[in-house]
């Protein structure tokens, strides 16, 4: 019954998405400001890429924001994570072997020179801060994988990491109060615009790129590993907190229900 | 038969997958898996985005690629689905982090099961009776006596027995009557 109640829910929705989807006219954008942006951006911004332009030139105090989101949840995550009164409880995972070792090695400077690259490059190719900034996390946890060592943590600092972090976050809003304090704009694009598709152009959205894909890559990466160092099993945590009882009752409550 | 355009493929195909989504989220009974149906439908709806600025036989909103006469894509919705990825990226870690404390704590990710958990719990906390049977009223027979409060650590030891008699009473009609449901 409820089953079929899905479905038919499921079959209504799909048959709204699909009217309206139909009575849109598909292929001609309703949004006007679009075109205004492509024609406006390269004169006013300087960055090939428009995206990266709108991210980072027009809105870039959503993308603050969006930080703000991203480091909130990270911050919620660990919270959670940690929150075993300091028990961290000793983890044995296999080492990862001889071919995952040697993978890793060789993956992990190329993985690097790519993140830089797409980061570095955002104004102008397909790419940015965001995109190269996983780039990065995920360079440093193929490391983490390869050799998790003996708590799972692969040798990853995170008092470093949480300083990258904070240091990249300080850094954009430091470029934003600058920019308001010498123009007036919160995040208006300095240092004039350069040569128009060359690397050390559109003003300070190179640098927006940068704070912004050292901040998420050192966000990600220890997000990451924190969820790697858990251990993964209700019976691998042998009893965080045995002062309590309650657990003990649901487990034997589990066990009736059996 | 109706000429399938690229057009309708794709924009169906999005469609198709925020229902599959949708559908994960509302069928599914492990909190896993319906972490990955939402996944699924963020895909879906992105995909939508992304494809209200269609234009077409447009290029990517890139100068300096293609000609500079030739009409660009509308580049708003890819800015608003890069942040809207990146948002996704931030709630399923989350997401996942609650999970595994849920299956670290109770050692399941069965809702069904999990529900039953909680309620105990909540009533254990507030010091209440737990809730029968749904379908029975509830003044068709007479009540458990109510759990009391574990304030202190020295009544948690002796409110332990009536807790787990409490949960085996009320475990069974609740599963007896899911089963009949099913």
């Amino acid at each position: 019954m409820r089953n079929l109640a899905s479905l038919l829910f499921a079959a209504g929705l799909a048959f709204l998405l699909l009217v309206i989807a139909s009575e849109l006219g598909f292929g001609d954008p309703a949004l006007l400001i679009g075109g205004d942006i492509l024609a406006q951006a390269p004169d006013e911004v300087g960055a090939t890429n428009i995206v990266t332009a709108v991210l980072l030139g027009y809105r870039g105090i959503d993308t603050l924001g969006e930080l703000s989101i991203l480091f909130a949840a990270a911050t919620a995550a660990g919270l959670v994570l940690v929150g075993g009164r300091g028990a961290k409880t000793p983890k044995v995972d296999p080492p990862g072997g001889f071919i995952l070792r040697t993978g890793a090695d060789l993956l992990f400077p190329l993985l690097l020179v790519v993140g830089l690259y797409i980061i570095v490059h955002g104004h102008l190719t397909p790419g940015g801060g965001f995109q190269g900034g996983v780039i990065l996390a995920a360079a440093f946890f193929v490391l983490v994988l390869a050799r998790p060592g003996a708590d799972g943590s692969g040798g990853m600092n995170h008092t470093a990491i949480a300083f990258i972090e904070g240091l990249a976050g300080a850094g954009f809003i430091a470029l934003g109060l600058w920019s308001l304090w010498d123009k007036g704009n919160f995040l208006q694009p300095m240092l004039g615009q350069g040569v128009f598709g060359t690397l050390l152009s559109a003003g300070t959205l190179p640098l927006l790129s940068m704070a912004v894909g050292l901040k998420v890559g050192a966000e990600l990466a220890g997000l990451m590993t924190q969820l790697a160092e858990q251990p993964a099993d209700a019976a691998d945590c042998s009893d965080p907190n045995p002062a309590n009882p309650k657990d003990k009752a649901d487990n034997q409550t589990e066990a009736t229900h059996r | 038969m109706i000429a399938l355009s690229f057009e309708t493929v794709v924009i169906t195909c999005a469609i198709g997958l925020l229902i599959i989504g949708a559908l994960g989220l509302v069928l599914s009974s492990n909190l896993f898996r319906m972490l990955l149906a939402l996944v699924v439908a963020e895909a879906g709806v992105n995909l939508l985005l992304v494809l209200a600025g269609y234009r077409g036989g447009a290029a990517a909103p890139i100068l300096g690629v293609q000609d500079a006469a030739m009409p660009m894509v509308d580049p708003i919705p890819q800015v608003l689905v890069l942040t809207a990825i990146v948002i996704g990226v931030g709630v399923q870690a989350l997401a996942v982090s609650v999970l595994l404390k849920i299956h670290q704590t109770y050692g399941t990710l069965d809702i069904r099961v999990l529900r039953e958990h909680l309620e105990l719990d909540i009533a254990r906390t507030a010091g209440i009776t737990p809730a029968g049977s749904r379908e029975e009223p509830a003044g068709g027979r007479p009540l458990p006596p109510p759990i009391p409060a574990t304030v202190s650590a020295s009544t948690k030891a002796p409110t332990k027995a009536p807790i787990k008699a409490l949960a085996k009473e009320s475990a069974e009609p609740s599963l007896s009557s899911k089963e009949s449901a099913q």
